[in-house]
């Protein structure tokens, strides 16, 4: 048995180590890969503060993953063919600069987190797994029908957007800035985690009616988890369509919200890791089976069974040998 | 002019009605038991005040209409509870706990920590590991820390060993001496409530039956409504 803390730094560490083999090896692909595992752990991150700290099952991440990417499809494409974005009221232009379409991701889905999680919040258990559901589907149909911006064919964008003083086009400094945007939103959802107001958050989804008795609005924290989940998966929206260079309906799609929730649930719901655990292995798997069979994920599938069954604590806890940190 | 009003209320759960008109008042500073038999609606009073059951008539606090606020703007005007069975985040630790529910004000960790030296120790152990003791001193810590105006203490030395039911009579005593603080303070031990309250109200199939101070609280009154 590992101690969580060191489990933890291996897993860091490989993310450090493949990318750096793989400069060595000349094996571009690889470092691709890893970018990939690097922004689904973003996005998982981003479900486990609502999910796992929040408590709350939300089936609908894809609207923000989407959204994200949606964000930089749309100003990547306008500034790809020199069309302005809008005319009226002011004039607004496209733009290929990474930092103004993240800034756009997360502030757009933010708004469409305070609005789906207004509307959710209203409702608890297996209804608000349906209604975040539905929002998702809502997106997804919109996206398909929505002809200006390639509908069901979705949008390509030729070149990677710029990032200052960086080459984004070469595989490992673009895997770099992800890299680094992992560790960031690793270090904000840790110190969120033990601020006031998560661990309130924490208590709310443990007891909401203790905690009222102390002065908190259990619905307000859940709301404000539900935005700051919903940015962090935007973020990881944009960048995963400038992983691709393409952005389509698909991320909208009911299955994408199923896989953020897979990774999770394969590192271990709650934990500060979990999700970077879990997309790193979910890649792997998805590389290495996906290989070895077109049915891949029936393999998966009876990984999953396992782990929910018999290691409730995800990869982490089957590793560390702790219980489930999570109820 | 009292801190806490109630006069004439009454609550039901679903169709059985469980308070028939309860008067009650708590000045500035006044620590008051509210007794009575088990099942009289002593806990429930205390989820009237705390808006965790719809309540009618008049339920005022500082000058404030309780009635229709829910329970979290209730706690936020100063009513700070320690619930029956002490209840605390489980699987937060000490420390978490405790500042989990800080609002600004004179209590912080260290004053708290201060008052339970033992709540010091475990510091960074989980709530649910603690003793039965031990999660009611965090519980009071607890509600010390939103900063209240009025603490309400329901059954708070219920199910402890005799030895640590008097350190948490020494610590209501302590508050009241050091602090000022209002206290209601519900508890079926008449011998200490005597010596920390001022004053008393007594309920009875959901009525308050009896009001006086801790004076005029003879053995007579005592033994006519609880049986003591």
């Amino acid at each position: 048995m590992i101690r969580e803390t060191y489990l933890n730094a291996l897993t860091l560490g490989l993310f450090v180590l493949i990318p750096a083999w793989a400069l060595f090896a000349d094996e571009p692909f690889t470092i691709t890969l890893m970018t990939r595992a690097a922004i689904f752990a973003i996005a998982a991150i981003g479900l486990n503060i609502a999910l796992g700290i929040g408590g709350l099952v939300s089936l609908g991440h894809a609207v923000f993953f989407g959204i994200g990417g949606y964000a930089m499809g749309i100003l990547a494409y306008h500034a790809q063919t020199y069309t302005a974005l809008a005319e009226w009221p002011v004039l607004i232009d496209g733009t290929k600069s990474m930092p103004i379409i993240w800034l756009v991701a997360v502030l757009v889905s933010s708004l469409a987190a305070l609005v789906i999680g207004a509307l959710s919040l209203r409702t608890a258990g297996v209804y608000f797994i349906m209604i975040t559901l539905a929002f998702g589907q809502m997106f997804f149909f919109f996206t398909i029908s929505w002809a200006e911006y390639g509908g069901e064919d979705g949008l390509s964008i030729y070149v990677r957007n710029g990032f200052p003083g960086l080459n984004t086009l070469a595989p490992i400094q673009f895997y770099g800035l992800c890299f680094v945007i992992l560790c960031l939103v690793l270090l904000f959802t840790w110190r969120l985690s033990k601020s006031p107001f998560g661990l309130a958050l924490n208590a709310a989804r443990q007891a909401p009616v203790r905690v009222e008795t102390v002065g908190l609005d259990p619905t307000r924290l859940k709301l404000v988890a539900f935005v700051i989940s919903g940015a962090i998966t935007g973020l990881a929206g944009a960048l995963f369509a400038d992983l691709n260079r393409f952005v389509s309906p698909t991320m909208f799609s009911w299955q994408t919200s199923g896989e953020i929730m897979i990774f999770l649930i394969l590192g271990g719901v709650g934990r500060l890791y979990g999700p970077v655990v879990g997309a790193l292995a979910f890649v792997a798997l998805e590389h290495w089976l996906g290989g070895l069979s077109d049915y891949w994920h029936i393999y998966l599938g009876i990984l999953l069974l396992l782990i929910v069954l018999f290691g409730r604590g995800g990869l982490i806890g089957l590793a560390s040998g702790k219980e489930a940190v999570h109820d | 002019m009292s801190l806490l009003t109630t006069s004439n209320v009454t609550a039901s759960y679903g169709a059985s009605q469980a308070l028939f008109g309860v008067d009650l008042s708590i000045g500035e500073g006044e620590v008051r038991a509210l007794l009575g038999r088990n099942g009289m609606g002593k806990s429930t009073t205390v989820k009237c005040i705390c808006r965790m059951l719809a309540a009618n008539g008049t339920l005022t606090f500082n000058g404030t209409d309780l009635t229709r606020l829910p329970s979290h703007r209730a706690a936020r005007l100063g009513l700070g509870l320690v619930p029956e069975g002490r209840r605390c985040f489980g699987n937060l630790t000490v420390h978490e706990n405790l500042i989990a529910a800080a609002r600004p004000g004179d209590w912080t960790f260290e004053r708290v920590v201060e008052m339970f030296p033992r709540l010091g120790e475990r510091r960074n152990q989980n709530a649910s590991s603690l003793s039965g003791g031990e999660q009611q001193m965090l519980a009071i810590g607890r509600a010390l820390m939103t900063n209240p105006r009025l603490l309400i203490l329901d059954e708070a030395t219920e199910g402890l060993a005799p030895i640590i039911r008097q350190e948490i009579w020494s610590v209501i005593r302590k508050l009241k001496a050091e602090t000022g603080l209002s206290i209601l303070v519900i508890d079926k031990s008449i011998r200490e409530l005597r010596d920390v309250c001022d004053s008393a109200t007594i309920l009875e199939r959901g009525k308050s039956v009896w009001d006086g101070t801790i004076h005029e609280l003879t053995d007579d009154i005592t033994t006519t409504y609880i049986g003591v």
